[in-house]
């Protein structure tokens, strides 16, 4: 078959694809099940193509396809069978994949890379649990001073100064993933250091 | 690509939940429906009007007529504009429609603002600047309701442009039916007021109706 003749074939399918799923659009607005079902099924791949267009990555299709079928189920009066039912999905897809997008890019705006978290924030007890742990703090930073430079820098710009990646590359001088690893390294040595597991080395 | 469990399990959800709906009425229609309840308030007003025994203004301002012909025409496109927008397939350049109107408005009272400053007979009255903001306001009060009302079934996906398109719809209806319970011109007061009229009343409709936009949905991702 002639590049010609496949590039009709596919927009005739295309075509017949839209109106299969318009009629069976309309069908459900009168309250179809089945057809419903099977709009929403079809819709799935065709959701995942629009968002993965928009810039969606795979972590969050799932989310943009159960955002954009939750949506279409809400807004199903607003179709009207006589215009594309792929058109009326695309604009909910684009729209949806956006807004997800913008909340994903301010919430990792707002979040720090803190693996150390639970030791930075622990909260403070009784005398006992504060001797203990001012001790375990000493050891910690005994073991922070001996750690090689790259992954005590990593350390100490992340994990105690806290940091933003960004921060703490530009002051270091290192790239943001050198420092997600000498990071991700050093608390492997910790843990070595106290528990006896062999660390491993350094990413410059 | 295969579906995940979760998208399996929420469109067996969502099926089990469909219901028959009643097709949203077409844009134009629902202008119209808007339309009408803009000219109840209106014979309300001509009935009030005639309880009150008041004629009407004894001298008009040769730019108020016009500059109630065009906020009329702004509050027309703009309520069509805001239905066209909120369905999820419509263009965003459907929210520039009323734009040209709300120029020419904006121009007829600039010019009729000018042209008082060198009327004497013209009386810039503060009492009267916060009878025509008040009575825009209230006008607008009842109209901006309507909208809201008619455009939340839609579910609108951009509800920002249609709250500000809703309310300047019904800021400009208001100021169209001040022309008749209130004498006013063309003073720098006058258009104060209603500057900060449709201020006022496009901010109420994007603080409460950009909310009310989304009713609560039964359905939430699962994750």
């Amino acid at each position: 078959m002639s590049p010609a003749n496949h590039s009709v074939d596919f927009a005739a399918e295309r075509v017949a694809t839209d109106r299969r799923l318009t009629d069976a659009m309309a069908a459900a607005q009168g309250g179809d099940r089945a057809a419903y079902e099977l709009v929403l099924r079809e819709c799935v791949p065709v959701v995942r193509r629009i968002a993965r267009a928009q810039g969606a990555d795979a972590n969050v299709l799932d989310d943009v396809v159960q955002d954009v079928l939750i949506t279409l189920h809400g807004a199903r009066a607003t179709f009207d069978p006589s215009r594309s039912f792929v058109a009326w999905l695309t604009a909910i897809t684009q729209r949806r994949a956006i807004d997800i997008l913008r909340k994903r890019t301010r919430r990792s705006a707002r979040e720090v890379y803190a693996p150390l978290a639970a030791e930075t924030y622990a909260a403070e007890g009784d005398p006992e649990t504060a001797a203990s742990q001012s001790s375990e703090a000493r050891e910690l930073r005994a073991a922070v001073a001996t750690l090689p430079q790259g992954q005590r820098e990593a350390v100490q710009a992340l994990a105690l100064e806290e940091n933003s990646l960004e921060d703490a590359s530009k002051r270091t001088g290192r790239t943001k993933s050198a420092l997600k690893v000498n990071l991700h390294r050093a608390i492997k040595t910790l843990r070595a250091r106290m528990g006896g597991v062999e660390p491993d080395g350094e990413t410059p | 690509m295969a579906e995940s469990g979760d998208i399996s399990r929420l469109i067996g959800d969502l099926s089990a939940d469909l219901k028959p709906v009643r097709r949203l009425a077409p844009p134009w229609l629902r202008s119209l429906y808007w339309l009408a309840a803009v000219i109840g308030l209106a014979l309300v007003l001509i009935a009030i009007r005639i309880v009150f025994n008041w004629n009407g203004q004894p001298e008009v301002d040769p730019y108020v007529i016009p500059g109630a012909l065009a906020s009329g025409a702004t509050a027309i496109l703009a309520a069509f504009a805001a239905f066209e927008l909120s369905l999820p397939d419509r263009s965003n350049a459907w929210a520039l429609l009323p734009v040209p109107a709300f120029l020419v408005w904006v121009s007829i009272n600039g010019l009729g603002c000018v042209a008082s400053l060198a009327n004497p007979a013209v009386q810039n009255n503060v009492p009267l600047f916060f009878t025509c903001l008040s009575i825009i306001f209230a006008l607008s009060i009842p109209l901006s309701v309507a909208t809201i009302i008619m455009v939340r079934r839609a579910r609108p996906l951009r509800p920002l442009p249609v709250a500000i398109l809703g309310g300047l719809a019904a800021s400009a209806a208001g100021a169209t039916l001040l022309i008749l319970v209130h004498p006013h011109d063309s003073a720098v007061l006058d258009l104060c007021s209603h500057s900060l009229a449709v201020i006022l009343v496009v901010g109420l409709n994007v603080l409460v109706g950009g909310r009310l936009f989304v009713p609560a949905n039964n359905f939430r991702r699962r994750t």
